[in-house]
């Protein structure tokens, strides 16, 4: 199985996380949300497949690279 | 008994002195008001503005912009006809706006430039269709998607239009989310919209920004010097905001001050938007061409993003073209929803930002331009 890791694009901080491990997402579901330069953004799957890892929780201060989720495929 | 007779007569007054067209405004004003706060649609700006269109429009209130010696014509007269409310204005979005990523990236000010083409065509077009070369100018600067700079070229210019050019400028404003992706798709196929483009975040130091607004503002200034107040300001507000050691001056500048304009400058707009002044033909033309003027900006700002898709062989994405009006961060915010939408993987915000930034001054030179040109004309006021 293949795995695609989902990294921070941006410094900002996590509002809040919508997926947990084991959940089944399909391309484009909403990963978390990312709050940076006043702007609530969303990041989203780039696959379908699992997610197997949160790498973010709420409220945590984040930086371009950082983990945010893996998802197996 | 008489005196019982002329206490109700005089009570009743305001039904009677009630007109069809004033019934007309009230009722668009509580659909401002329905939009603002039902549907939740720029509430800062609607309730104000709709609040104020009731009032202007009430018999005998004397709460019109235009009602000599009344409170809105005192706040109209020295915050609007004085231009000192867009202005203040300005300070307050300097302290907002970061420049940050225009300075990481400043080949996107191109895109700032690309998208204010729009004014200049509706320009021409305001021209042919009669209108006054005064009245032609404040109509095309709607293009700019900046009410604070269309208020202060229309009261320049052209006051009769003040409270059309104003709603159109502000309305197109909060509409660019369904305005400019139509046509952003339109112009782009998908693989060209699902370009991958790295974040590109990058580290910008205080010292440069520190230096921008002061740089820029003196350049700009002695390039335009008609849009000083605005450039000015506006670069005042972002250098307290970068000195990093005024805290206290822009908690001022970017809450208190710009909220309390914004309150002063919506009732003001609203309270001028009479029946008499409003309901005409001329009205539906102003936002005729204000919307080809938003139109016009996103079309040249996408071709010139498929421009430089070619020049940099596929590395730029060209729904960035979009982000150069001065709608900010709306435009920014556009270009990211729509770069995600065709590829999950797409996060184009920072460069969005930065075109978007460039689009704030873009506009301010583009209105500063055209005050040039007027003056260079020695065309003054309408009517003055």
């Amino acid at each position: 199985m293949s795995r695609e890791t989902i990294e921070v694009p941006i410094t900002g901080k996590i509002i809040s996380v919508e997926v947990k491990v084991g959940d089944a997402v399909k391309e484009g579901d909403v990963i978390c949300i990312l709050e940076s330069m006043k702007m609530e953004n969303p990041i989203l799957a780039a696959v379908s497949g699992t997610v197997v890892e949160i790498g973010v929780k709420a409220e945590q201060v984040v930086k371009p690279g950082e983990k945010i989720a893996v998802i197996e495929y | 008994m008489d005196v019982f007779i002329d206490a109700l007569n005089s009570l009743g007054q305001g039904f009677l002195n009630l007109t069809w067209q004033s019934g007309i405004m009230i009722s668009i004003g509580c659909l401002l008001l329905y939009l603002g706060i039902g549907r939740k649609i720029e509430p800062l700006l609607l309730i104000p503005i709709g609040f104020g269109v009731v009032l202007g429009n009430l018999p005998l209130a004397n709460l019109a912009a235009q009602d000599e010696g009344g409170v809105i014509n005192l706040l109209y007269n020295t915050g609007i006809l004085t231009e000192i409310f867009p202005v203040l204005l300005f300070v307050g979005l300097g302290a907002m706006i970061d420049f940050g990523p225009l300075l990481a990236n400043p080949i996107v000010l191109i895109f700032g430039a690309a998208g204010q083409f729009g004014i200049f065509i509706t320009l021409l077009l305001a021209l042919g269709l009669g209108f006054a070369k005064q009245e032609a100018v404040s109509i095309a600067v709607i293009g700019a998607c900046d009410g604070p700079t269309a208020i202060y070229v229309a009261s320049k210019f052209a006051r009769d239009l003040l409270p059309a050019v104003s709603i159109a400028a502000y309305s197109y404003m909060a509409l660019v989310p369904i305005i400019q992706p139509p046509i952003m798709r339109a112009m782009t196929t998908k693989k060209e919209r699902a370009i991958l483009m790295p974040p590109g975040e990058k580290h910008v130091s205080q010292r440069v920004k520190i230096l921008f607004p002061i740089i820029a503002g003196i350049l700009t200034i002695l390039i335009a010097p008609m849009g000083a107040p605005l450039m000015g300001m506006l670069m005042l507000g972002n250098l307290l905001k970068e000195s990093g050691v005024v805290s206290r001056l822009v908690d001022v500048s970017e809450n208190t001050i710009a909220n309390t304009v914004t309150l002063l400058l919506g009732l003001c707009i609203g309270a001028s938007m009479l029946g008499g002044n409003f309901l005409k033909w001329d009205t539906i033309l102003v936002f005729l061409l204000g919307f080809i003027a938003i139109f016009m900006d996103t079309v040249t700002g996408m071709l010139l993003g498929k421009l430089i898709k070619v020049i940099s062989k596929g590395k730029i994405n060209p729904l960035l073209g979009a982000a150069g009006t001065s709608a900010f961060p709306m435009s920014a915010r556009v270009v990211q929803k729509e770069g995600q939408k065709a590829n999950p993987r797409s996060f184009l915000l920072w460069h969005a930002i930065g075109a978007n930034a460039g689009g704030q001054i873009g506009s301010v030179m583009a209105a500063s331009v055209m005050l040039a040109v007027m003056s260079g004309l020695g065309i003054g006021p309408l009517g003055g």
